[in-house]
This record gives C-alpha cells, sequence and structure tokens, in this order.
C-alpha cells in the first residue's frame, strides 16, 4: 500500500478489532489505555468542574450562597463545609486531572504513532499506570465520602496531622496516583529512547516527543519525593512519627520543603505537554517549518531542570532566610526565559505564515495568550517584595488559573480537536468548534481577569465569605464560570455527536507531516502497515498538498518504507 | 553476549520471548535495562527523601544522634552489612551464571541470595525486638527503661518534654543518686539533688554551661527513633520484595526459562538487589555508627 493512492481503508481498526468489555479492561493498547485514560480523567475533570461551580456559586454574595450561617448551623460549621469542597476541587484537579489528563490520553494515544512503533516499550506496565490511577481515585472517592478532607490541596502540616478528615485516604490515593505517574514517565522514557523509527535521531524527532520527554524526565525524578512525603504523613497520623511536628522535635516547614518539591516541578508536568501541543499545531497551521527547532527542544529540558530549582518561592513569608528568598526568586525569574523562548518561537513560526483559523488553532492562539498572561503574573508572584503583599491572595488564585486553565487544559483541549479525528475516525462540526473555543476563551478571562484585581485589591484566597466591595469582581468571576460550564456542554454536545454522525475523517485532516498521519484514521492495531522511516523533516509541509477528493491531504512524494520487519502475523499482540 | 541476543540465532527463544512491538531481543533486552535503572533511580530519590529530613534533623539535634545513636549496636550492624555484601556478590555470580547460561550454578545462587536476605532479616528482627522490650520507639511511643549499654538513664536535660512525665516509679533509674555519683555525673557540677519527681529543673538551669554526658538524655530523641525505623523499615520492605522477586526467578530457573539469550529477568533482579545492598551501604554509618 503506498500513501499517494489511497486504497480503501482497511476496515479494521483498533477500535474493531477486538469485541467486549473484557478486550477493553485488559487491553495491552496504548491506543486504548490512553481512551481509557481519556474517559477517566474527562469524568475527574466534569466532577472536579462542578465543584468549582459550586465554589462560584457559594461566592455570588458576600456571605456566602450555599454555605452560610443558618437557625441550625453557625457559620463556623457551615464554612467547613466551603474548605471541603475547595480542597477537593484542587486535589481533583491536580493529581487525577492535569497531571495525567494530557501525557496519560494525548500522549499514550499519540507517542507511538509519532515514533511509528506498534506500541509504547513497556505495554503491562502502562495498563498496569492505568489501574493504578483508577485506584488511587477510587481510594480518594472513599475518602470523599468517609469524610471530605479540608486541608486544601497543599494537605500543610500541623494542621493536616490534626483534621479529623480522611487525611489518610486521600494522601495514600494520591501515593497510587504518582506511582501510576512514575511509570508513565519511566515508559515514556524508555519508549523515546529505545523505539525511534530508523531514520529519527533526536533532532528529527516531533517536538511533542521533546516535550514529553522533558516531562517524564520530571515525572520520574520528582515523584518519588511527594511519595515519601506522603508516606511520612501517613506515619505521622497513624504513628505519631514526630517528623513533620514540632512537638516532638519535628518541623512542620521541612514537609512544606518536600511538598513544593514535588509540586513546583508538578506545575511543568502539567505546563510542558500543552506547550509540546501548541508547538505540533503552530507549524502545522501555519503551514510554516517551526522557527528555531532546537531552542523549543532545549527550552523544554531547561523548563525541567531548573523548575526543580524554584520550589522555595512558595515558602518566602514562611520565615525563610533572606538569602534563599533572593536565590529562590533570581531562580524562578530565570525559569521564565526558556518558557518565553516558546512563545517568541510561536509567534516567529507564525509571521509571514498562512495561517488557517481552525479550531486547533484556536485553541492553541489562546493558549499563547492566556499563558503569557499566567506566566507574566507569576514573574510578578516571583518578586520577594510583591509577593509579601499578594502571598495568599486571589491574585495567586487568578494566576495559577491562568497557568493550569488557559495554558494545561486549553493546551489539552488543542491537542484533543487536533488529533480526534486520528483516533475517532471521526470529524466534529468544525463551526461549532470554533464558537466553543472562543466561548471558552472569553470564559476564561472573565472567570480569572476579575480574580488578579480583586487579590491585588487585598482579598484573601479560601474564605468563604469576603467583604461586600469585592462582590461586583466575584459575580463577574462566576459569571465567567457559567459560560465556561456552558462552553464544555457546547463542547460535549458536538464531540458526541462526531462519534456517531460525525463526517468520517481522512488520514490527514489538517496536512501535518509527522509520523502518525501517515497511517489510517483510525489506525490498525499494529499502527503501521510496516515501519516507516522518518528520514524526513516532520515540519516541512513542502509535499503535502490538499486532495479535494478525499478532504484531506496527500504526500505528493512517495513516503519510504523500511523493509518489513517481524510481521503481525509472526508475533500477535497478546502474546 | 550481545551476538546472542540477535533474532534468528535461536528462533524458538525469540517467538517465546520477543514482545510483538519490539524487532530484536537486543532492543527488547535493553529497553528493559534502561527502565529498570530508571526505575532504581526513582527508588534511590523515594529513600532521598529521607536521607534528607535524617540531614535536616541531625543538623538540627546534633545531641539527639551522638546519643541515640549509642543504642544501636554496630556489630549486629556489621554482621548484616556482611551479610548483605555476601548476597550481593552470589546475586552477581548468579547474573554472571545466566549470562554463561549455566543453570545449577544460577540456582545455588539464588538459594544463597535468599538465605542472605532472610539471614539479613531475622536478624534485624531481633534488634527490632530488643528494642521495642526496651520501649525504643518512635515519636510518643518513645519511653526507654535502661540507656544506652544498660547504664541508668538521666532524666531530659530541658523541661519541655512533650512526652508523658514519667511516674515516680518509671522514674526511678535516675534518682539512684548514689549509682550516678559513682559514675560520676550530675551531682559534680550543680551541688544540688536532683528533684524527687520528673526532669530534674537543676539540670535544666547548667544545660548551656554543662559539657553533656553520654547518658544524660537530650530532647526529641524519639526524631532519631523515627528515622531509624522508617528508614531501616523501608529497607525492609525492599529486602522482603527481593527475596519474593528470587524465589520467582528460582522457580522460572528450574523450570528452564533462562538460558545465554534470554537472562532479563535475572540480570534486572541483580540490579534491583545492588540497590537494596547500596541502600544498606548507606544506612549502616548513619544510624549504627551516628554517636
Amino acid at each position: 500500500m503506498t500513501a499517494v493512492n489511497f486504497p480503501d481503508k482497511p476496515k479494521v481498526n483498533y477500535l474493531n478489532c477486538d469485541k467486549g468489555i473484557k478486550s477493553w479492561l485488559l487491553t495491552l493498547d496504548h491506543k486504548r489505555i490512553g481512551l481509557m485514560y481519556l474517559v477517566a480523567t474527562l469524568t475527574a475533570f466534569f466532577i472536579g468542574g462542578m465543584l468549582a461551580e459550586v465554589i462560584r456559586t457559594q461566592l455570588l454574595v458576600p456571605q456566602g450562597l450555599i454555605f452560610h450561617a443558618t437557625k441550625h448551623m453557625s457559620s463556623f460549621a457551615a464554612y467547613k463545609h466551603y474548605n471541603q469542597v475547595f480542597t477537593l476541587h484542587g486535589i481533583i484537579m491536580v493529581f487525577l486531572v492535569l497531571i495525567p489528563i494530557i501525557v496519560g490520553s494525548l500522549g499514550n494515544l499519540v507517542i507511538p504513532l509519532m515514533l511509528g512503533a506498534k506500541d509504547v516499550a513497556f505495554p503491562r506496565l502502562n495498563l498496569i499506570s492505568f489501574y493504578l490511577y483508577v485506584g488511587g481515585a477510587i481510594m480518594a472517592i472513599v475518602s470523599t465520602v468517609a469524610g471530605a478532607v479540608d486541608t486544601g490541596w497543599t494537605f500543610y502540616t500541623p494542621f493536616s496531622i490534626q483534621t479529623e478528615t480522611y487525611v489518610c485516604w486521600m494522601v495514600g490515593g494520591i501515593f497510587l496516583i504518582g506511582f501510576s505517574s512514575i511509570f508513565t514517565g519511566l515508559n515514556f522514557i524508555v519508549t523515546i529512547h529505545k523505539m525511534r523509527p530508523p531514520g529519527m535521531t533526536w533532532f528529527r524527532m516531533p517536538l511533542f516527543l521533546w516535550g514529553i520527554y522533558a516531562t517524564s524526565i520530571i515525572q520520574v525524578a520528582a515523584t518519588p519525593v511527594i511519595g515519601v512525603t506522603f508516606l511520612l504523613l501517613i506515619m505521622e497520623r497513624t504513628l505519631h512519627i514526630g517528623f513533620f511536628n514540632a512537638a516532638l522535635g519535628g518541623s512542620p516547614v521541612l514537609f512544606q520543603d518536600f511538598f513544593w518539591f514535588y509540586s513546583h516541578p508538578a506545575v511543568y508536568i502539567m505546563i510542558l505537554p500543552a506547550m509540546a501541543i501548541v508547538s505540533e499545531i503552530v507549524p502545522t497551521f501555519s503551514r510554516k517549518h517551526i522557527f528555531g527547532y532546537e531552542f523549543i527542544a532545549y527550552s523544554s529540558l531547561a523548563i525541567a531542570l531548573i523548575g526543580f530549582l524554584v520550589w522555595g518561592h512558595h515558602m518566602f513569608v514562611n520565615g525563610q532566610s533572606a538569602e534563599l528568598d533572593t536565590i529562590f526568586s533570581l531562580l524562578t525569574f530565570i525559569v521564565a526565559v526558556p518558557s518565553s523562548v516558546k512563545v517568541f518561537n510561536w509567534l516567529a513560526t507564525m509571521y509571514k505564515g498562512a495561517i488557517k483559523l481552525d479550531t486547533p488553532m484556536l485553541y492553541a492562539l489562546s493558549f499563547i495568550i492566556l499563558f503569557t498572561v499566567g506566566g507574566l503574573t507569576g514573574v510578578v508572584l516571583g518578586c520577594i517584595a510583591e509577593d509579601v503583599v499578594l502571598h495568599n491572595t486571589y491574585f495567586v488564585v487568578g494566576h495559577f488559573h491562568y497557568v493550569m486553565f488557559g495554558g494545561t487544559i486549553i493546551g489539552f483541549l488543542g491537542g484533543l480537536h487536533y488529533w480526534w479525528p486520528k483516533f475517532t475516525g471521526k470529524m466534529y462540526n468544525e463551526t461549532m468548534g470554533r464558537i466553543t473555543c472562543v466561548l471558552l476563551f472569553i470564559g476564561v478571562n472573565v472567570t480569572f481577569f476579575p480574580q488578579l484585581i480583586v487579590g491585588a485589591e487585598g482579598m484573601p484566597r479560601r474564605y468563604a465569605s469576603y467583604l461586600p466591595q469585592y462582590q461586583p469582581y466575584m459575580i463577574a468571576s462566576s459569571v465567567g464560570a457559567y459560560i465556561q460550564l456552558v462552553a464544555f456542554l457546547m463542547m460535549a454536545g458536538y464531540l458526541l455527536h462526531s462519534l456517531f454522525r460525525g463526517k468520517k475523517a481522512p488520514d490527514n485532516p489538517w496536512g501535518a507531516a509527522t509520523l502518525e498521519w501517515t497511517t489510517s484514521s483510525p489506525p490498525p492495531h499494529y499502527n503501521f502497515d510496516d515501519t516507516p522511516l522518518a528520514i524526513e523533516d516532520c515540519y516541512d509541509y513542502s509535499n503535502v498538498k490538499y486532495d479535494e477528493s478525499i478532504g484531506g491531504y496527500v504526500r505528493t512524494d512517495v513516503p519510504p518504507q523500511a523493509e518489513p520487519a517481524v510481521g503481525p502475523e509472526v508475533a500477535p499482540a497478546h502474546a | 553476549m550481545s551476538e546472542a541476543l540477535q533474532p534468528g540465532v535461536n528462533p524458538e527463544i525469540v517467538k517465546k520471548h520477543l514482545a510483538h512491538h519490539f524487532d530484536t531481543m537486543q532492543q527488547q533486552f535493553d529497553a528493559g535495562k534502561l527502565g529498570m535503572w530508571l526505575f532504581l533511580s526513582t527508588e534511590i530519590l523515594l529513600f532521598s527523601g529521607l536521607f534528607c529530613a535524617y540531614s535536616v534533623y541531625r543538623a538540627l539535634h546534633p545531641n539527639v544522634f551522638q546519643f541515640a545513636g549509642q543504642y544501636l549496636d554496630p556489630v549486629a550492624g556489621l554482621i548484616n552489612t556482611l551479610i548483605l555484601l555476601t548476597s550481593g556478590f552470589t546475586m552477581a555470580l548468579g547474573v554472571r551464571f545466566a549470562h554463561t547460561g549455566k543453570r545449577l550454578g544460577i540456582t545455588i545462587c539464588l538459594i544463597l541470595t535468599i538465605c542472605g536476605g532472610v539471614g539479613f532479616l531475622v536478624l534485624h528482627g531481633f534488634e527490632y525486638y530488643a528494642q521495642y522490650q526496651q520501649r525504643l520507639l518512635w515519636g510518643t511511643n518513645y519511653h526507654p527503661t535502661v540507656g544506652p549499654n544498660n547504664q541508668p538513664l538521666l532524666p531530659p536535660a530541658g523541661l519541655i518534654k512533650p512526652m508523658a512525665r514519667p511516674t515516680p516509679i518509671e522514674a526511678a533509674p535516675w534518682q539512684n543518686l548514689k549509682l550516678l555519683q559513682k559514675q560520676g555525673f550530675i551531682v559534680a557540677h550543680s551541688g544540688l539533688a536532683p528533684a524527687p519527681i520528673g526532669p530534674a529543673g537543676v539540670v535544666a538551669k547548667d544545660k548551656q554551661k554543662a559539657p553533656l554526658s553520654p547518658y544524660s538524655q537530650p530532647n526529641n530523641v524519639q526524631i532519631f527513633f523515627g528515622a531509624y525505623y522508617l528508614m531501616t523499615g523501608l529497607h525492609s520492605i525492599h529486602v522482603i520484595i527481593g527475596i519474593i522477586l528470587m524465589v520467582w526467578l528460582l522457580i522460572r530457573n528450574i523450570r528452564g526459562d533462562f538460558g545465554p539469550s534470554y537472562f532479563a529477568p535475572v540480570e534486572f533482579v541483580g540490579l534491583y538487589w545492588g540497590i537494596v545492598d547500596m541502600v544498606w551501604m548507606f544506612l549502616f554509618p548513619l544510624l549504627y555508627l551516628a554517636h
């Protein structure tokens, strides 16, 4: 089969090659595991999002609309529930959504395809990772039902030792999810090291792989530390070991150091994959070679490495010495450099390009704008003098939501729309996609920009009630949250519609030149009929032309193929 | 060795052990080895959190580590070190036998290594039991009855001691003034008799000036034992996992799975056992030789 003639698509693909619930739950196929991750993380995203709507509804009025003092309940008791709600929102969004959503779902779906490989290096470990994630999520749900945690997602000691809520279960669940994250990262590092196709040197890899590679390094190197930290927290609560208890000679600040040693790099676990997606979308939809390939590749690694050295900027007001404050502040400014290298390279890629404003590109553009706002407010917070004023205010909330939502989630949605035709085989409604993206962009800004202002005016975060003077901003923020809800419902609508009624997707709807678009949509179980060669530049679009007859792009040159290796008939997948 | 991993040399081995998504046995072996090294680096990082906490607390409470380290028996620790080192050697020998395809050699080496692991755990179990009997436990459970080397125990040198005050009967060892005087402690520099019950205020007064005598108890000794139990406990769990893995290898080896073309599991468990050994090489001086 050659790509030029486009013979009839093989009817058997990874979705219909095997039927029954067992063929999904016990699958070793990276594409199916990726889809299961997608469903699981989107479910968690739905729950976390609903909790966010509860928070925004509560804050519509100064005394709180949902949790407030009544005849039967003191305000203290009522507001405790608010603490639980925002804690669960934070934990679910950080540990169950942001960390695995891109790496677990899109990473699993795309990485082996981009490498022209049949699967990731350790398919069984991949499935174990997924079930560790599910197990951790179940433990988190148990803790929520039994006694929802009210510590905030940071689990700061000493409160997390004293509170009556089910901290051990929640932390144990996150411990499992952490191992899921470690194994996924390990799997991808080995896959990228050892399974690149003939011809794909390190600097011929698509940038998505560079981003995932840098992410995986952080996952492997940082997550064990949060594992042992949470282990110590469990020991502290059950055996009173005294490590984080000042009364027993321990140090609560040590917990904060340990926690942020993981949790700051974790921010880069979330944002690097989103940047990696944008690095794929921008050149494809600009029909232009990526600008500064090596700078983008190296900046991913630089972010990963410098990201390990900045955790102290979370602790400027915790009694850390002035020298440490200064060093951490400086390093925080330095980490902004590779991030902006990426932004400038994307802009330079678009410059004089033939930009097509399709849905994935709109998400990429939203990402660039929102991430820039989030990044720049981060630099503001990295400045010690300003941080002393802004610490623990809504400014911080606004900042990290711009990065986490405007960055990670928007980037994820861009990737979802970009690869949706590839792994479902269906096109979604383009007009609805564009409208939704614009609506979401408006919603994000209406939600989080007022939080920046109100934070600068001094409103503290994590409170169930507030002074009446802040109400206009809070109402605006809540309205923005409802706009986002509408946008997400629309998205769910047209994506589900596309699954059942969508137009059949061509193999290469966007005209990208990376390897995953050379196989059929959806790909067959073995991804490729023959191991592809990767001697072409994956950002060179001169040979990729639109073909009206199939509604997609084709290569005008014959893509090279390697001689057939051991075929599926010799070594079946589930042997 | 590397030629033996190429496909075609032994098609049956390739068919049996080469996963569908790899092209050659060599690629599969390399991938597995890189994965194992990465996994071991996460293991080191897991322990490094504890090592970091150890360093912080040692810097905060140097006297605690000096005092409490005396409770641990360096001879027992040394024997355990030798046992683990020997088992590390037998494991490495087993991996070598796997490379050359000597099945009996693998079996003997695995059995010897398992014996080493079990011996380590048994000896360590005796240590734990003795410490439990002396109530040398973590956190709030730390209530020692005697000092290191069965010497009488002096009261904590400060007034703030979060654990329960000892009752008069429990406090008896350090009220035995004559015994203490015989050993040349305490009364020499205060000139006053210690308070009849509980921590002696007079000792606290002189805390800054008086040099710490070897058996007077500093505050927060429980921190050392917290670190001791966490670090050795986590290590022991790893030893147990290692033993389970080696039993699995033993069964597979007796079944005849391994040969010169396929020995990856033996090699990987060997690497794991090496890390288990190495962590102990750090734990032994940090804990047993802390004083």
